[in-house]
């Protein structure tokens, strides 16, 4: 059994114990704890079940590798499903339960399927349920959904809060091991900005676990002092919790800082994305230790050698009282050395290789009673739920069994693999190493940055060296280097530190043991523990011809578990390389991409959510709405009243009511949100001509212009009025969702075309509040407030002019988007609520009230005004909507122009805007489309025309609608038949699009 | 080719397995085909597969570059629908889904379509008229879909919020009979059926070339070798400017990276596909349990299967906003892929200026939906030169102006 020791356990505060839950059983811990090493200090060692065949899992690895050990954590809006429980901290209260099993942990319905495990290999599912047809939707995919998944999807909302932070340095280090805390060193001291991330809560990384000493003192005696000295540093910034998530084009790195998954009910936010630019990067991320093939390795209390050493001495706990160990390599001997130590039993060495002598570390372990069995391999690991036994064999065999050692944990080692995610998410190339048979980073073929130079240098295990001395001489050497490279002079006493030299005898690739494992024994030799992928799986994908990585990753599942194959992939490869008598570097890898541990959705939607998720634009008015019965709708980034409800009546007949009372009396419109760009310079003319289909350049000073902009491809893009302010000088109106795009749209001109004209465009549109005055009356009620002439003679239809109004100063402009005599009036902004004030006042016995979007569609469409979205929507030319009137024949150009010319484009028969009027009375369907006679080629209804604005007119008391028909103003009075998604047919008259005050009168008076 | 059907994966269960068969030939280029498809992906394998079911042209090499469905058809996030608005768009997506209906079948491989519905969520006024739209046409183009309300909408997708502060969910555009289905056994399904029907699929086959005789298509040069055929089909989404560089015209496509990334895998939470095209986000569960999500397209051309993570920020804060769970899930992994872009958004199938060459581009972010009706009529293109499928998506449409733009069905994502 798996439990803690009297002593030990250099990361622990044993003063502070701590309780917790697991799958509702109190236990206990301490501070310092992981939940792992919590739940195997109380004998919890099943944590599981696996994806497919519901195997009980136990805790493999002690770091974010781990592929098993995941859990439901927390609860209610702190709920997280598959939290690792080898990188979650303990704390007071947590609470954690197994995950993917039904009804519980211990009995597993779903466990079923190991016994079935011969049907189901890898792909089987490609293979079968494909009948009857509908079974697979409503049988096979609901049961393979149900018994697939893991975590329990989260219910309540998140109540933690989120934040980004953005920093620059020269030198990012990722990774606090003795490499990354050496070469942070190095760099710190050359003068260098630098920011060092450490994924977990301890600076120092394997090195203290495995000893030796550097200087003359222990190792982590060294560094706590190398800790000490960088925080001394001011150009130093040190993160703990904080991983390297990922590496982006131009040296843009994630970082992912946990700070209160260690104490969710401390204020704050829970974790920090870090968005850093560095100069350089160094990956200083260490090395991963692998499995190894045998059967029965995915049995609980198998686990990987250098895990159960640092539970041992970062933890204090013993996962097992015999634990046989089982390697590939001298590493896993210091395992065994440190169980002998802590008093407890370790039956068998079980070497695979065959030396001509021993090493250092097994002349250690054999003086220390350890039995050493070289050449030998497990056949098979016996028990269930938890490990009994091994059965030896000889490694060069097929699995003949030799002895039977009983145990209750295994310690694994097949060698170690450097962490090369970093190295290689934007670009960098990986060499196979021959000797320590695994791959590590091609220092020759870097990831590139925008110089053509790598911005990514490895260090320490991760570059492919594992010895102490190796890796501090790695580190400084890669830290040199890049503060070289950097224009950073290293101080010349700096040099790299002593290290104790440890003679270790080589290790031997070990890709399958025993090496000639049959068929029955590969069929229980996992390697990916999650996904249920083992040895046969991934033989049986190439012998089916799925041969490239890529394929045999995507056929088998392996590596797409949530731990991506940190363990798996390279046995995987290997034993896809074995399958095609190939070598490893040939069949390659998969791609490494980000992040390199899984990082919380939240942690990138940052402080973005709810009211802030994109910003609100207000007008100055805004609250006024809300206090006058607005009903919001959202238009671009602005919010806009949509119509103002009276006491109760219904949103449709405030919209009905603001129509008539607009035409027979006075309305307002909060019209601030129009873009208003200004235009200005010695070219603005000639660009202007350029930008619109109209002639901009001739307008005279004081006057307005109604314009259409196209875009390249001649269609219709925006429409607003113009005004001229002087000689250089003009406004031009757009629409309220158009004011960025339109101004990023004459950007692009002036900046890649007209580079040399000299015009300046400025966005003000939130410079002016801009309030529609409007009706009969709205004349009467600006000369209440009195202060300039607006007068027909003094300001005419499409006049503009400045001055003052009611105390104001204002820009008033004669323009009507209603057909109604119509001022639309700019204050500065900060005015704008009293100037709305001010008019209120004034119209209140003119009968004035304000109107929403709803309203001013209505009545922009009784006059038949094109809306922008509505009657275009990217796919219409102005002359479509019978525009001609306002594109210039005078010029010689224009965008749009040579594309307005195509062929399609001149073609008499297009579909062209009309009015169309039900023979009821009736409101025609929105976006309804006019059928014609029989179907096309692809069996599809013949159409010619459809509804593009629909609405009924409470000045006509009935359905009036705007629409693009074939031919439609050669076709006044035919009837055309809409059917309705309703299953109703629609009939509908064409009639011209103007419906009310055809002669303008009413806007000119 | 042995059939896969239960009784043949339990009796090979019984010898562990050891009788399957590779899936398609590891095979060798021949000196001539009557067809060489450029592009081992989905809708490269899909034309052969048709050139071959109907018109019996079996003379075919699909040659790859890399491996087969390396491209798009292995990195997009797997929906299937035809809620297009324009026509030609409608009928080819069209065609495609309802031959997704009985792929599987037709092609003796289980390549899982899950017709679970798909749902787009309308969040301003100007969406809601322009999905109403949507639905008009696709009542008259066979298309059978559905304006929704927001209660329909959280009857569908419960995880949803509808009433989110910044756009509520004013209701959806609703095809039942969209989905999703297993990209990668779309490209093995079609390659195992080339391969039966005597076709020749040539992985790691680069082209270098095209070979032509007076403005005639005579092969190409490969790293393998010299290959001649008498028709050429370019079907390299990500690539084609190259290969229509290499035969010697231009195309109007920009090649920009698209994002997709997953979470990890949960228990069943969400049943339908969900896009909402406002904030810029889509949202699917696998099979296996994670949440597929996918955003926009990078704003400058690239050719790094990668992408900027600030795309990837924007979809993930849009999907925190609609479904406020996904705020407690983790990122597993991001990629991207490179798609072809054309100024209408609509893709080109198309004859070209060099004869008997025929190219297959531009899906843009939109491709995988459209495998099989892509296949269906490019066949039929390359065999008789003509089809109504395609007609419309000439390369002669960008001189004539006829654009078919989407923009208002598709907005950004597809």
């Amino acid at each position: 059994m798996s439990t803690r020791l009297a002593t030990g356990g250099r990361l622990l505060n044993k003063a502070k114990p701590v309780n917790f839950t697991f799958n509702g059983k109190n236990l206990r811990g301490y501070e310092g704890d992981t939940l792992a090493s919590a739940l195997l200090a109380n004998d919890q060692m099943l944590v599981g079940r696996s994806f497919k065949y519901h195997r009980p899992r136990g805790i493999v690895a002690a770091g974010p590798e781990e592929p098993n050990a995941l859990v439901n954590l927390g609860a209610e809006g702190r709920f997280e499903p598959n939290a690792r429980a080898t990188t979650t901290p303990l704390f007071d209260g947590l609470q954690a339960a197994s995950q993917n099993h039904w009804p519980s942990l211990e009995f597993d319905v779903g466990a079923i399927n190991k016994h079935l495990s011969r049907f189901l290999p890898a792909g089987f599912y490609y293979k079968m349920f494909m009948y009857p047809r509908a079974a697979w939707k409503h049988v096979y995919e609901p049961f393979i959904r149900q018994s697939a998944g893991l975590g329990k999807a989260p219910k309540a909302t998140d109540v933690d809060t989120y934040e980004h932070f953005y920093a620059f340095c020269d030198v990012l280090i990722i990774g606090g091991g003795v490499a990354g805390l050496h070469a942070a060193l190095t760099a710190g001291k050359s003068g260098a900005r630098v920011i060092v991330m450490e994924q977990s809560d301890h600076w120092g990384g394997r090195a203290p676990v495995d000893g030796g000493t550097v200087d003359g003192q222990p190792v982590d005696k060294f560094v706590d002092g190398m800790v000490t000295e960088l925080e001394t540093l001011e150009n130093v910034t040190l993160r703990r919790n904080c991983m390297g998530a990922g590496v982006y084009d131009h040296g843009y790195v994630l970082g992912y800082e946990r700070l209160r998954d260690d104490s969710p009910h401390v204020q704050g936010p829970r974790h920090r994305l870090w968005r850093v630019r560095a100069a350089h990067i160094i990956t200083a991320t260490g090395a991963i230790e692998r499995p190894l093939s045998f059967a029965g390795n995915d049995i609980p209390g198998v686990m990987l050698a250098a895990a159960v050493r640092d539970y041992l001495v970062n933890h204090g706990v013993s996962v097992g009282d015999r634990t046989v160990v089982v390697t590939n390599n001298d590493n896993a001997y210091l395992t065994a050395i440190a169980l002998k130590h802590a008093g407890l039993d370790v039956p068998a060495i079980v070497d695979a290789r065959v030396l001509p002598q021993d090493s250092q570390l097994m002349e250690q372990a054999k003086a220390l009673g350890i039995r050493v069995m070289m050449g030998h391999g497990i056949a098979s690991v016996k028990g269930g739920k938890r490990v009994t036994g091994v059965e030896i064999c000889a490694q060069a065999g097929e699995g003949a069994v030799l002895e039977e050692i009983s145990c209750d944990a295994v310690a694994m080692s097949g060698g170690w693999s450097p962490v090369v995610h970093l190295w290689s998410h934007c670009g960098g190339k990986l060499r196979w190493d021959t000797t320590q048979a695994c791959f590590s980073p091609d220092v020759d073929n870097p990831p590139l940055g925008a110089d053509g130079m790598g911005f990514v240098t490895p260090a320490g295990a991760a570059s492919g060296v594992f010895a102490l001395d190796d890796v501090l001489n790695d580190a400084f050497a890669a830290a040199d280097g890049v503060m070289t490279s950097l224009g950073f002079d290293v101080p010349r006493d700096l040099k790299s530190p002593e290290a104790e030299r440890r003679q270790d005898a080589p290790m031997m690739p070990v890709w399958l043991m025993p090496q000639g494992a049959s068929v029955k024994l590969r069929e229980k030799a996992w390697l990916d523990y999650q996904n249920d992928v083992k040895v046969s799986d991934v033989r049986l994908a190439a012998q089916e011809g799925f041969v490239s990585v890529e394929h045999a990753k995507r056929y088998t599942t392996l590596g797409m578990a949530t731990d991506q194959g940190k363990l798996s992939n390279i046995n995987g490869l290997a034993t896809l390389a074995g399958a095609l008598d190939a070598d490893i570097p040939s069949v390659g890898t998969t791609t490494f991409r980000p992040p390199y541990h899984p990082i919380s959705m939240a942690s990138i939607a940052g402080e973005a959510r709810g009211t802030v998720f994109q910003p609100i634009r207000r007008t100055p008015m805004h609250d006024w709405h809300d206090t006058h019965g607005a009903e919001w709708e959202p238009v671009g980034h602005w919010r806009r009243p949509y119509a103002y409800k009276q006491g109760g009546e219904s949103t449709y007949d405030a919209v009905m009511r603001e129509v008539t009372n607009t035409r027979e009396k006075m309305g307002l419109l909060d019209a601030s949100t129009l873009g208003k760009l200004i235009v200005k310079g010695p070219d603005a003319g000639r660009f202007l001509d350029m930008m619109y289909t109209n002639m901009m350049s001739t307008l005279k000073v004081g006057k307005c212009r109604y314009g259409l902009m196209c875009s390249e491809n001649g269609f219709l893009i925006d429409d607003g009025v113009v005004a001229r302010f002087d000689e250089d000088t003009w406004l031009c109106h757009t629409t309220t969702g158009g004011a960025e795009r339109i101004h990023g749209h004459m950007e692009e001109w002036l900046q890649t075309e007209w580079w040399d004209w000299q015009v300046y465009v400025a966005n003000v549109t939130e410079q002016y509040a801009q309030v529609a005055v409007v009706g009969p009356n709205a004349r009467k009620a600006l000369e209440k407030l009195g202060g300039m002439d607006v007068s027909k003679e003094a300001l005419g239809f499409m006049d503009w002019a400045d001055g003052e109004l009611g105390g104001f100063k204002v820009r008033v402009y004669r323009i009507s988007f209603s057909g109604e005599l119509s001022y639309e009036i700019a204050v500065d902004a900060s005015h704008g609520q009293a100037f709305w004030d001010a008019l209120m006042v004034a119209g209140h016995d003119l009968g004035v009230m304000p109107y929403g979007t709803e309203c001013l569609h209505i009545l922009r469409a009784e006059k038949g005004f094109i809306m922008i979205g509505d009657e275009s929507d990217g796919t219409i030319i102005p002359q479509d909507l019978g525009l001609h009137w306002a594109i210039s024949k005078k010029k010689e150009d224009y965008l749009g122009k040579r594309a307005q010319e195509r062929s399609h484009m001149t073609d008499p028969n297009r579909w062209q805007l009309v009015g169309l009027e039900t023979t009821d009375g009736s409101v025609l369907p929105d976006g309804a489309y006019a059928v014609a006679e029989g179907e096309n080629e692809n069996g599809q209804r013949n159409m010619q025309g459809r509804v593009t604005s629909t609405y009924h007119s409470p000045t006509l008391g009935k359905g009036i609608a705007m629409g693009l028909v074939l031919n439609g103003p050669d076709r006044m009075g035919e009837t055309l038949i809409f059917p309705g998604t309703d299953g109703k047919e629609y009939q509908a008259k064409i009639v011209n699009p103007v419906f009310y005050d055809p002669k303008g009168e009413k806007q000119n008076v | 080719m042995k059939k896969y059907s239960v009784f043949a994966v339990a009796r090979e269960a019984m010898r562990h397995h050891t009788g399957w068969n590779r899936a398609w030939r590891d095979a060798q280029p021949k000196k001539r085909y009557d067809v060489i498809i450029v592009g081992a992906g989905g809708h490269g394998l899909a034309t052969a597969y048709y050139l071959g079911k109907n018109f019996g042209i079996t003379n075919v090499a699909i040659i790859e570059k890399g491996w087969l469905g390396g491209g798009n058809t292995g990195r997009n996030t797997t929906i299937i629908r035809s809620n297009y608005l324009q026509d030609p768009s409608a009928a080819i997506y069209e065609k495609a889904r309802s031959l997704y209906e009985t792929m599987s079948q037709d092609l003796n491989y289980n390549v899982m379509f899950s017709p679970r519905g798909v749902i787009m969520l309308a969040q301003t006024e100007h969406e809601v008229r322009g999905y109403k739209r949507t639905a008009h046409a696709n009542a008259l183009q066979g298309v059978t879909t559905e304006f929704i309300g927001p209660e329909r909408v959280k009857q569908l997708v419960p995880i949803i919020n509808l009433d989110g502060p910044r756009y509520p969910v004013l209701g959806g555009l609703w095809q039942a009979r969209g989905g999703t289905a297993r990209h990668d056994a779309v490209a093995w399904g079609y390659a195992r059926a080339c391969s039966d029907m005597g076709m020749d699929v040539i992985q790691k086959c680069e082209v270098t070339g095209v070979r032509s005789e007076g403005g005639k298509v005579t092969g190409v040069s490969t790293n393998r070798g010299d290959i001649d055929c008498d028709k050429l089909g370019i079907v390299v989404a990500g690539h084609s400017g190259h290969l229509a560089d290499m035969a010697g015209f231009r195309l109007p496509i920009e090649s920009v990276a698209l994002q997709a990334l997953v979470s990890e895998p949960i228990k069943p939470c969400m049943d339908v596909v969900v896009m909402a095209n406002t904030v810029h986000g889509y949202m699917s569960q696998s099979d296996k349990g994670e949440m597929v999500i996918g955003g926009g397209t990078d704003g400058y051309n690239n050719y790094t299967q990668r992408g900027s993570f600030h795309h990837i920020e924007e979809t993930v804060r849009a999907l925190v906003e609609t479904f406020p769970m996904v705020s407690r899930l983790k990122m597993l992994r991001q990629w991207g892929g490179i798609v072809d872009v054309t100024g209408d958004r609509s893709p080109i199938l198309s004859k070209t200026p060099v004869e008997n060459v025929f190219i297959n581009c531009g899906w843009g972010t939109g491709g995988f939906k459209a495998i099989p009706g892509s296949g269906w009529g490019f066949a039929e293109l390359m065999a008789k030169g003509q089809s109504p499928l395609t007609d419309a998506f000439g390369l002669n449409r960008f001189q004539e102006g006829r654009f078919i733009d989407e923009s208002v069905a598709a907005g950004v994502a597809h």
